[in-house]
């Protein structure tokens, strides 16, 4: 209303611009459709496995927005799908990935689905055991300061993978030497089927940078601006030369574990039901729209994009070319 | 060209890969100020600055993850754990990470890492600072393994594997720091990784063997030879991969092979080496394929006479040849 | 007494050098009190005394480097010895000879292997192996003498198939040896060939007048060879670089003159050598070479006697020959064939002309070595040797 205080709104204080804001919202839309496609076609008997990255969009945007992936890398984990997009792959890239063909070039169909990585989309290459990326992280941080160079390393992971002793020990070495890395650290609640409760005495995550004599923050992974924001915060912390920061952010895993779980064994339906409530996705779009950024018309003109995209993508990686079968055998070295 | 103690030829090795590319660099616990506990890498903090000669936490896993995400950036690593007997928490990085690296990405990701870790026993070091555990690793495809048995070759084999662009685990007969000295080049030398090479040449017996135990071996051959043995004894260098062409090579020769190390027995590098001989040298063998090594316990006992009964020493090889040389 | 040793300070230790001495001889030593200051790579520490007692003796000066072990002084103990050294029980279990399961009837692969490859019989082999077992070093050798005796069953021609008009003949192992040694001669040795005449005359009237009595006294005949081979080896002791070999770093002038000389056999050419040719008279030359031609003839030569010669000569005369064209046998330098004696019209040097007894000297050299002019004079002094023969000698 004209007359009104022009108060700022939340984005344009964070110094987002309104397309930049549409942009992580169509980012998480497209990771969130990219995951329901997956779930179709696992159940559809198309694809043997699947892991999900759904109730963490908020959570993985927020932060590889506040991100320069053409200078940044990260070294994600399997949950990761936003962040791999936000990084740069496609749904064609993800779509091959997942169908295992020659030409995904997270792998060449050599990992199973989640197992992202490639070096042009400066994305480390990920395994299954939890945390070993922590080290990497630190490594490749370390790099960064031994060239003088200014780019950060993210390093993400669950709360489940915060009590092995590569998070601690990548934690403590990054600490000493003051490395640009940011721990990021989302805490969905579960690891696979054990509670917060069962996994850590202390209340937070968080509070383990304390130990490490770097900052520590907890924040809503719902709250995708927030999270922004503290990574926005620990991103220039490490570019300054001022060292790691270690968020945690608060998301709920909305699927099973796994395309082979089932969840119904160890939570109840009101839980899941209650923390769908509150996904950052529609937490997100509610803001958009008080912002007067986005209606009904313009999200269905987003979405009927990014299902064109995305059908696209199961349709070539369908059909592409698998690997040769002997090149098995390719890779044990360089030569 | 010098006669260089062992150890100084490996230190030799670092100065140089260091001086001639800025993406050497050395961690590890210890190494810095203090040069290293056995003092390989003395000298190089003075030369080189505390941040490529890294003094790390007490971590082994943190030290090899981080080798692994700086050597993923360009970087040549060369990690040093204290004894190879505390590698273990670092297996998962190795294994998992180092070994598949190159693998998992489709050639895209790549870790050009040197491991260093003293090993072997008879120095008093009891359990845990006595082990050998190439036989670990020697099962991982992905990864490298040297051991080097002269000062020579362990400066050309370091250099190679800090050249190399895959992970390579450079193991050092701690016995050997100070008591194997030999003609070193001076500057550049590099030993491929994968050749095997005869130390000594001999028609009756071949006696493959790595590290420590070639000068044992050599030793005990010297002796035979006065009594009519004539020993053919073959160096490894490099355990993994395994020069299977030397092998084979130095088995038809003889058809009587002695395989001895002192790592223990069951499923050791021995056991591989002999199903490799009978796979492929069946009709050129004259005996059975013999293996000399440690015991099957878990470890060296400290007591001195409990450490001397576990170890190989000339005597135990000399009568292991013997016995093959009258079969 | 007890003794104070370089401790093993450090698990890579080999070494230690000795800082200060804390302790004079004579000193009292309580036990752990500090003895010596040790540096090595590693540590720097002080020796403390493990026994209580009178420093005796120091044996390690301040400054030195010893190995780990070494004793470096001595105290004379307030305890009794007895109680002190823990005595390090040695094993009982010695290390297990391998026993294998095996008799003469057990046979190795690689034994079956060769045993079918070249159809021996095992049961005629005797065993050098553990427990008589026959070993593949005997399965080997058996086949070596097999080898050896069919070459010596060999008719001299073996019975070929005829195809066509073409002959084959097997090829002997000492056929082929004198095949690779001339091909390799031939190929690798820049030959350059000369020759020179000689009138004999005077040497063939000497042997005339000798002949008989020779025979009588010696019991062998007397050929002209010794003669020839008298002259040559005179000269080469005045021409020593045409007994010499070339080699990359340099050529080696032999000291001794070990004359090599060409022996036909039925089958072959052998090559004997007389050693230390140098010290023999004609007569020495002769029952050298009688002896020698025996050996050959009956194939009775040792490897010494075919080995370390530095010049060969040749009686190619003995075949009828006049003229040839001899390849070096390496590694010497020089070979010279000795033609037929023949008469012949020569003009004499005051144009008359007269019938005198000639012989052409043919001679081969490594030009690597020798060039025309030593060789030139060589052969000029030979010649001049020959022909001045005293009429009157007697040999």
């Amino acid at each position: 209303m004209k007359g009104e205080i022009n108060v700022l709104s939340k984005h344009h204080q964070l110094g987002l611009t309104d397309d930049q804001v549409i942009a992580m919202y169509e980012k998480m839309l497209e990771a969130r459709l990219i995951d329901e496609r997956l779930w179709l076609l696992n159940r559809a008997g198309k694809l043997p496995f699947v892991v999900s990255c759904q109730g963490q969009e908020g959570a993985q945007i927020g932060a590889a927005f506040a991100m320069d992936p053409t200078i940044d890398y990260a070294a994600p984990y399997y949950r990761d799908l936003g962040t791999i997009l936000a990084f740069g792959q496609t749904p064609k890239d993800i779509m091959l990935h997942m169908y295992a063909r020659a030409e995904d070039p997270n792998s060449g169909g050599r990992q199973m689905p989640g197992h992202y990585g490639s070096k042009k989309h400066h994305l480390m290459s990920i395994s299954s055991p939890v945390s070993t990326q922590i080290p990497h992280a630190v490594g490749m941080a370390l790099a960064a300061k031994m060239r003088k160079e200014t780019f950060v390393t993210y390093v993400s992971f669950g709360e489940g993978s915060s009590n092995q002793g590569d998070f601690h020990e990548g934690c403590n070495f990054a600490g000493v030497h003051k490395l640009p890395v940011i721990f990021f650290c989302e805490n969905n609640q579960y690891a696979i089927s054990v509670p917060l409760a069962k996994q850590v005495a202390c209340e937070h995550i968080a509070d383990r940078a304390l130990g490490y004599g770097f900052p520590g923050v907890v924040v809503d992974g719902n709250d995708v601006l927030e999270v922004y924001r503290v990574t926005k915060e620990a991103v220039d912390r490490a570019r300054r030369g001022d060292g790691p920061t270690l968020i945690e952010a608060l998301t709920y895993r909305l699927t099973p574990h796994s395309s082979d779980d089932d969840d119904r064994a160890y939570r109840s339906k009101e839980e899941v039901d209650e923390a769908k409530a509150k996904d950052a996705m529609i937490v997100f779009k509610d803001y958009l729209v008080k912002q007067g950024l986005l209606d009904e018309s313009k999200e269905k003109t987003i979405r009927d994009r990014l299902m064109q995209a995305i059908n696209e993508a199961t349709d070539y990686a369908q059909t592409a070319q698998d690997p040769p079968p002997e090149s098995t055998l390719d890779y044990v070295y360089a030569n | 060209m010098a006669v260089k103690l062992f150890i100084d030829a490996i230190r030799d090795a670092l100065f140089h890969a260091m001086r001639e590319d800025e993406q050497v660099f050395v961690l590890g616990e210890d190494v810095g100020v203090r040069g290293g506990v056995f003092r390989v890498t003395q000298g190089l903090i003075e030369e080189f600055g505390e941040q490529r000669v890294m003094d790390t936490p007490l971590a082994e896993s943190g030290i090899v993850g981080v080798a692994i995400g700086a050597a993923a950036m360009g970087f040549k690593p060369v990690a040093e754990i204290q004894f190879v007997d505390f590698i273990l928490p670092a297996v998962n990085q190795i294994i998992s990470e180092a070994a598949k690296m190159r693998y998992r990405s489709n050639n895209d990701w790549t870790c050009p890492l040197v491991i260093r870790a003293p090993f072997g026993g008879g120095v008093h070091g009891a359990l845990y600072h006595s082990q050998s555990l190439e036989a670990l690793f020697y099962h991982v495809p992905g990864l490298k393994i040297v051991i080097p048995s002269t000062a020579a070759d362990a400066k050309g084999l370091l250099l190679a594997a800090i050249r190399d662009p895959d992970p390579v685990l450079f193991f050092e007969h701690k016995g050997m720091y100070r008591l194997i000295r030999d003609e070193v080049p001076d500057g550049e030398h590099i030993v491929p990784i994968g050749k095997a090479t005869l130390r000594k040449t001999g028609d009756d017996i071949t006696v493959i063997t790595y590290g420590l135990m070639v000068h044992y071996a050599l030793e005990v051959a010297t002796k035979l030879e006065q009594e009519g043995i004539h020993a053919h004894i073959l160096d490894l260098r490099t355990i993994a991969p395994l020069d299977r062409e030397a092998i084979i090579e130095a088995a038809r020769h003889t058809g009587k092979v002695l395989i001895v190390h002192e790592d223990n027995k069951t499923g050791g590098v021995g056991a591989e080496i002999a199903a490799m001989i009978a796979e492929e040298a069946l009709f050129d063998l004259d005996a059975p394929i013999m293996r000399l090594a440690g015991p099957d316990v878990p470890a060296m006992p400290y007591n001195a006479g409990m450490e001397k009964f576990y170890m190989l020493n000339p005597q135990k090889i000399e009568d292991a040849m013997r016995n093959l040389a009258r079969f | 007494m007890a003794e104070v040793r370089m401790p093993k300070l450090g698990e890579s230790v080999t070494e230690g050098t000795l800082g200060k001495w804390l302790k004079n001889v004579g000193d009292a030593v309580s036990k752990y009190e500090p003895l010596v200051e040790v540096v090595t790579d590693k540590v720097t520490a002080e020796i403390p005394s493990d026994e209580e007692g009178i420093l005796i003796e120091i044996a390690v000066a301040e400054g030195e480097t010893v190995r780990v072990g070494t004793v470096l002084a001595y105290i004379e103990q307030s305890r009794p010895a007895s109680e002190q050294q823990p005595v390090l029980v040695e094993s009982n279990q010695q290390h297990k000879a391998i026993e294998p399961l095996t008799t003469k009837q057990r046979y190795s692969p690689a034994v079956r292997y060769l045993a079918q490859k070249h159809a021996v019989d095992l049961q005629t082999l005797s065993g050098t192996g553990f427990a008589g077992r026959i070993t593949r070093k005997d399965v080997l050798a058996s086949l070596q003498t097999v080898n050896e005796q069919k070459e010596t069953d060999k008719p001299l021609l073996p019975p070929t198939e005829e195809k066509h008009d073409i002959q084959t003949i097997a090829i002997t192992p000492i056929r082929k040896t004198i095949a690779t040694r001339m091909t390799e001669s031939a190929r690798d040795v820049p030959h350059a060939w000369m020759m020179v005449e000689a009138d004999v005359t005077k040497l063939v009237k000497v042997r005339e007048r000798n002949k008989k009595s020779f025979k009588e006294r010696e019991g062998i005949d007397l050929t002209y060879f010794p003669f020839f081979m008298k002259v040559v080896v005179d000269a080469l002791k005045e021409y020593p670089m045409l007994n010499s070999t070339w080699t990359n770093d340099g050529i080696l002038v032999h000291q001794g003159i070990h004359l090599s000389v060409a022996v036909a056999t039925e089958d072959a050419l052998v090559v004997p050598v007389i050693h230390h040719a140098d010290r023999l008279s004609i007569s020495g030359l002769a029952h050298a070479l009688s002896a020698i031609a025996t050996r050959a003839k009956t194939g009775k030569l040792t490897l010494d006697d075919v080995s370390g010669g530095t010049f060969t000569i040749n009686n190619t005369g003995a075949f009828g020959s006049v003229l040839s064209k001899p390849i070096l046998n390496p590694p010497q330098a020089g070979i010279l064939s000795i033609e037929s004696i023949i008469k012949r019209p020569v003009v004499l040097a005051d144009d008359a002309i007269a019938i005198r007894s000639m012989v052409n000297l043919c001679i081969s050299i490594d030009h690597r070595v020798l060039d025309g002019l030593i060789t030139g004079r060589f052969m000029k002094l030979i010649k001049g040797k020959l022909e001045a023969f005293d009429v009157t000698m007697d040999v």
